[in-house]
Parts: C-alpha cells; structure tokens; sequence
C-alpha cells in the first residue's frame, strides 16, 4: 500500500492559446520534473499550482488540504499557500540585502525581526551564502542570487516546492556547480517539488521522475532511463537523441510509410521504432551483407555534432546519421547528394505506440 | 553633484561628431531663449539697491512662510491619497478605469480659477459638503489657510498621480507575486516591495507636486481669497504688488523664483531624472 502523494492535482487552466490540462502527483520528498518546449503551459502549471494564476477546473490538494476547487468556488491566496517559489530570474527584492530577501517569509509566518534573521542566517549558511548576508542583490553573481532565491523559498519551510528554470540564467561554468549544489538541497527537502525546464540534462540530474508536457498536455511521463529509452514524441526524441517512427508493427517488422524495417523487438500492432543516429550508416551504394535495413536517401543538410558530423537526410523516412569527417569526406557529402541509409536490426528498438 | 554629472556623461556612448542640424538648432535656440528672457528680464530691473530694505519687510516674509507651509501641506496631502489612488490606477483592474484616470487629469487641463469656483461649490459655505461640514463641524474651508492648502492640493495632485502610476507600470509587478508566495497580504507587499521598488517615482511626483502648488495662483485666489498672513501666498502677493507697487512685485518674483529654482535643482539630479 503506498502512501497518498503529498500534491495530489489536476490543473486545468486557461491561456491565450491553449488550454492547459495536466494531472500531477508528487510524494513527500519526491523531486518531478515538468520538462516541454517553450510555450507548452509549464510555467503556467507552476502558476497554477503557487496560487497566481486561477485553475478553470480541476482540483489542488496538498497535504490534505484543499488549495482550489474551482467546482466549489475555493481559490486559497498565494500567501496562504505552503508553497515556496524560485523564479526562474530569483526576482530577489532588489532594496533588501540578501540577509533580509531570506529573512521576509519567516517575518510574514509572525516571527520576530531578530527570530527571522538567525533562521536566515542558518539558510544562508547551508547555500554557503554566510558572506554575503549583507549584500544587495546587484552585488551578487548570478549563481549567488540563485542560491539567495533558493535560501528564501525554503527559509518558509514549504510543503511544495516549486522551482522556475532555476539553471537557465546562468552561465555555463556556474551552471554546473549550482545543478550539483541543487541536487544536494532538493534531496534534503522533505516535501514535493516540482522542477520546470526545458533542460533534459537538468530534469534528468535533478527529478526523480519527468513529466513531458507538450501544448498543455502530459505526453509521456517516467524516470529518466524509460523516457531516453523510449521517447513517444518527436520533441522527447530530439531531446534525447533518437530518430523515431511511428507504424504497425507485426512481430518483428514495423512498416512505417512505404518503408518496411526489422526491429530486436518483437511487438503486434501500432508501434514506434527508435534508433540513435550513430546506428546510421551511409553508403555510396546499396550495401551488401548484414544489415536488415537499408533504404536510398537525399542528404538534405550536414552539421557539426560534437566531434562527428550530423547528416540529415530525407527519403521514405526522414532521419539524422552521425557519421565521422572521414567518412564524410569520403562520401563527399552536400546537401542533394544521393546515399543509401543502413540500420542494423539489433541497434532498432521497437515498442508499442 | 559635479561629480555625479561626470560620471553620468562618462558612462554614456561617446559623444557623436557629426554637426547638429541648422533646422532643429534654430528652433532649439529660440524656445530656449524664449524660457530664459523673462528670466533675465526679473534680473535686469530688479531693484538691486533698495533689495535688503524690501526683503525686510515683514509682508515678504509672511507671504514666502505661507507659501512653504501650504505647499508642503498640500504636497503631504496629495502624498497620501494620490498614491493610493495611482496603485489602484496601476494594479487593480476595475470597470471605469480608463475614465477614472481621465477624470484624475482634469486638474491638469481646467483653467485654474474654473477649479477654484468648482471647490466653492462643493466645499464652500453652501456648498454640497460645505454646509454639511459647518454645521456637523463647524469647520469652514473657503477664505483659510486650509482652504489653500486644498486648493493647491486640487491643481497638483494629478501631478504626483501621474508620476506615480507610470512607476507602479514600470515596476515589475512580479515582485510583488515573488512576495505573495513568501506569505505577504495585499498591503504587506504594498508597504514592503511595491512602495520602496516606486520610491524614486513616488519621491519625483512629490517633487512636481509640490512645485506646482508652491506657484498655484487661480485656485487659491478664487476659493480662499488674497488675506495677508492667512490666504496671501506669494504668487498672489506678486499679483497685488503688480497693481501698486512694481518693483516690489519684482522682488517677490525673484524670492519665488529663487526658492523654487534651489529646491528644484536640489532635488532634480537625484530623483527627477532618469534612473
């Protein structure tokens, strides 16, 4: 038997383009991410869930307590809510030091002016902060002004914890210490958080399970090993790298368009089938021997990628090869240049739809 | 105050060579030039030699106590309900609202005196709140100094409203949510974020404010009259001595003049202008 989650909602909000509709549990200590492309109602979800945009329908309940029910005309006030917020900019109040920007929850939950600033000095303290407690905002770096940001929301000790981009105003170099230090403090955090990104590789490292959300809605949902090995949408398969199709499969072939390719998995009806662009090859001509799958294609663009070349090619399915500069220049490949693709089977994964 | 200039100047892009156009050098001259004559025309025949005696005079001074006094009062005032009223403009959307900040601006456009006969109106003797304030209080406003101060409330007011509210508009209102979600009420984010994030603004109108009451002339004239020490501020002293006497009006021109231009540049470079 498990335990009810600690947030157990359904958001259902409106925005100007789409309706925003997303059912999320989190259990206490449990990190989840929201991860989705720019504009697919994240942000909106964690509005939603702090108080500062109106759920439509749907319900919130945190610990046991009903936060919204828009059926029973019940909207709890953001400052009424257990939640703590970092925003994806900290939006740290620029006329307080950081001592103070820390110390203001506590001061609103009717601790005393001295109470307050030794709870804050504690947090500020555990983010390794304690020299900078007298520090305005604009005299922090950014990666300290997130770990002020992240010292305020948790300074309420909040049942949900809500967390905005909190890597993406960042620097690339502080990026990666602050991930490593986040990590560190959302383990110790024993309510829910829910982290939104559109960074795989923050959602992977942080959360313990993802949520993808696409045009408002949940479109697949896991850890991290099942939403990489099994992406379901063009979006989670450019996040993680694959190429993927979707057709019928009957025992080990699926048929995707004209195209019929044999999969290691065996699997009966709507189906998609993966593979990574390193799986790829190209050849000059139709190849002989092994492998199973093998279709003729127009190179439509060549890239950098690391320290290979990404070939995107079109043909009866259109996928990304990775191929190394000397095969490339061995193939002379341009933009309309004619090559025949190969898959082997054994590097094709196929599961149902 | 030097120095603060320089480094303003320094940090800007450097000054650009190319030669300022003749079409918008002329005009640019002349509006100057039309701003500053009347100046110099209250220096060049001001009665430098008799200047100490006529400063002495105790009129002068009652005048320039009075002005200071009702327009710091009336600034206070318009402090504290204009911006309130300009929060409510900026963050609070409510049916009418356009028409509200339409009618706030009215001051702006109406001929002083028209201001001063609508205040008689309404607060004089028997006026709409007038008779109902004199015989529940006995207080009359037309004709004293608090009559001032209301006047010249009435005339600066949308200055500070307007000031205010651009402000409130130009202050990130997401603070003020980053605030909610830390446990702070309506007011509490207003006396806590939205308030110091909008001082500069706030301290601005005020400054306006109080510039425009300190010069305020019809309103006063028709809702509290021209008493000397009660009702007589300067602009209306300047006004009475144009009649008698005009080297005396001169002198109390050049006092105003100089009060206002000392506050004025006093206060400009650290909250007038831009940020």
């Amino acid at each position: 038997m498990t335990a009810p989650p600690l947030l157990d909602a359904h958001l259902v909000a409106d925005r100007d383009a789409f309706q925003l509709d997303v059912r999320l549990r989190i259990a206490a200590g449990e990190v989840v991410a929201l991860l989705g492309p720019n504009g697919a109602g994240k942000t909106t979800a964690l509005r939603a869930l702090a108080g500062l945009h109106p759920l439509a329908a749907g319900h919130l309940t945190l610990d046991g307590v009903d936060l919204d029910r828009p059926d029973r005309r019940r909207w709890v006030p953001p400052e009424r809510r257990p939640v703590g917020v970092v925003f994806q900019d900290y939006l740290l109040f620029p006329h307080l030091r950081a001592l103070d920007n820390v110390a203001f929850g506590p001061r609103r939950q009717g601790a005393d002016r001295s109470a307050a600033r030794e709870r804050a000095r504690g947090w500020l303290d555990r983010v390794g902060l304690a020299e900078q407690a007298r520090r305005r905002p604009r005299q922090l770096s950014g990666g300290q002004a997130q770990r002020v940001a992240l010292a305020r929301a948790l300074a309420v000790d909040p049942t949900l914890l809500l967390l905005d981009e909190p890597l993406a105003a960042l620097d690339a170099g502080t990026r990666l210490d602050t991930r490593a230090e986040l990590q560190r403090h959302l383990g110790g955090h024993s309510g829910a958080t829910l982290l939104v990104t559109h960074d795989p590789l923050d959602a992977f490292v942080l959360a313990d399970r993802l949520l993808i959300v696409e045009h408002g809605r949940v479109v697949q949902e896991g850890d991290a090993a099942s939403v990489t090995a099994r992406p379901r949408t063009d979006y989670v398969a450019r996040l993680v790298g694959l190429n993927l199709h979707r057709g019928r499969a009957d025992g080990h072939t699926v048929r995707v368009g004209e195209l019929t390719l044999t999969a290691a998995d065996r699997v009966v009806g709507d189906a998609f089938v993966a593979f990574p662009p390193a799986a790829v090859a190209l050849h000059p001509a139709r190849p002989d021997g092994s492998p199973r799958n093998v279709w003729p294609a127009t190179v439509t663009g060549v890239q950098r990628h690391g320290d290979n070349l990404r070939v995107q090619l079109d043909g009866p399915i259109t996928v990304a090869a990775d191929v190394t500069p000397a095969a490339a220049a061995h193939l002379r490949l341009a933009p309309g240049q004619r090559v025949w693709a190969a898959v082997k089977a054994a590097e094709t994964h196929a599961y149902p739809a | 105050m030097r120095t603060r200039d320089t480094a303003a100047r320094a940090a800007r892009p450097a000054r650009r060579r190319p030669r300022v156009p003749l079409a918008l050098l002329l005009p640019a001259g002349l509006g100057l030039l039309f701003l500053v004559l009347p100046l110099v025309g209250l220096l060049a025949r001001a009665p430098w030699t008799t200047l100490p005696q006529r400063l002495a005079q105790p009129g002068v001074l009652t005048a320039l106590w009075l002005s200071l006094q009702t327009a710091t009062l009336a600034t206070l005032l318009c402090v504290l309900l204009g911006v309130p009223l300009a929060w409510l403009l900026a963050r609070v959307e409510f049916p009418g609202r356009r028409l509200v900040r339409a009618l706030v601006t009215v001051p702006l456009v109406l001929p002083p005196v028209v201001g001063g006969v609508a205040l008689l109106l309404v607060f004089g003797r028997r006026g709409l709140l007038g008779s109902w304030l004199d015989a529940t209080f006995g207080v009359t406003l037309p004709f004293t100094t608090a009559g001032v101060v209301l006047a010249e409330a009435f005339v600066a007011m949308p200055f500070l409203v307007i000031a205010v509210e651009g402000a409130l508009r130009g202050a990130d209102p997401r603070y003020e949510e980053a605030a909610a979600t830390l446990g702070a009420g309506r007011w509490t984010t207003f006396t806590h974020v939205t308030l110091p994030l909008v001082a500069p603004g706030v301290a601005a109108g005020a400054v306006l404010c109080w510039a425009r009451a300190l010069g305020e002339f019809g309103a006063t004239i028709t809702f509290a009259g021209n008493y000397p020490g009660r009702t007589q501020t300067m602009p209306l002293a300047v006004y009475l001595a144009l009649e008698t006497d005009l080297p005396a009006a001169i002198v109390l021109s050049l006092i105003l003049l100089t009060v206002s231009v000392a506050i004025l540049a006093g206060l400009r470079d650290r909250w007038v202008g831009a940020p």
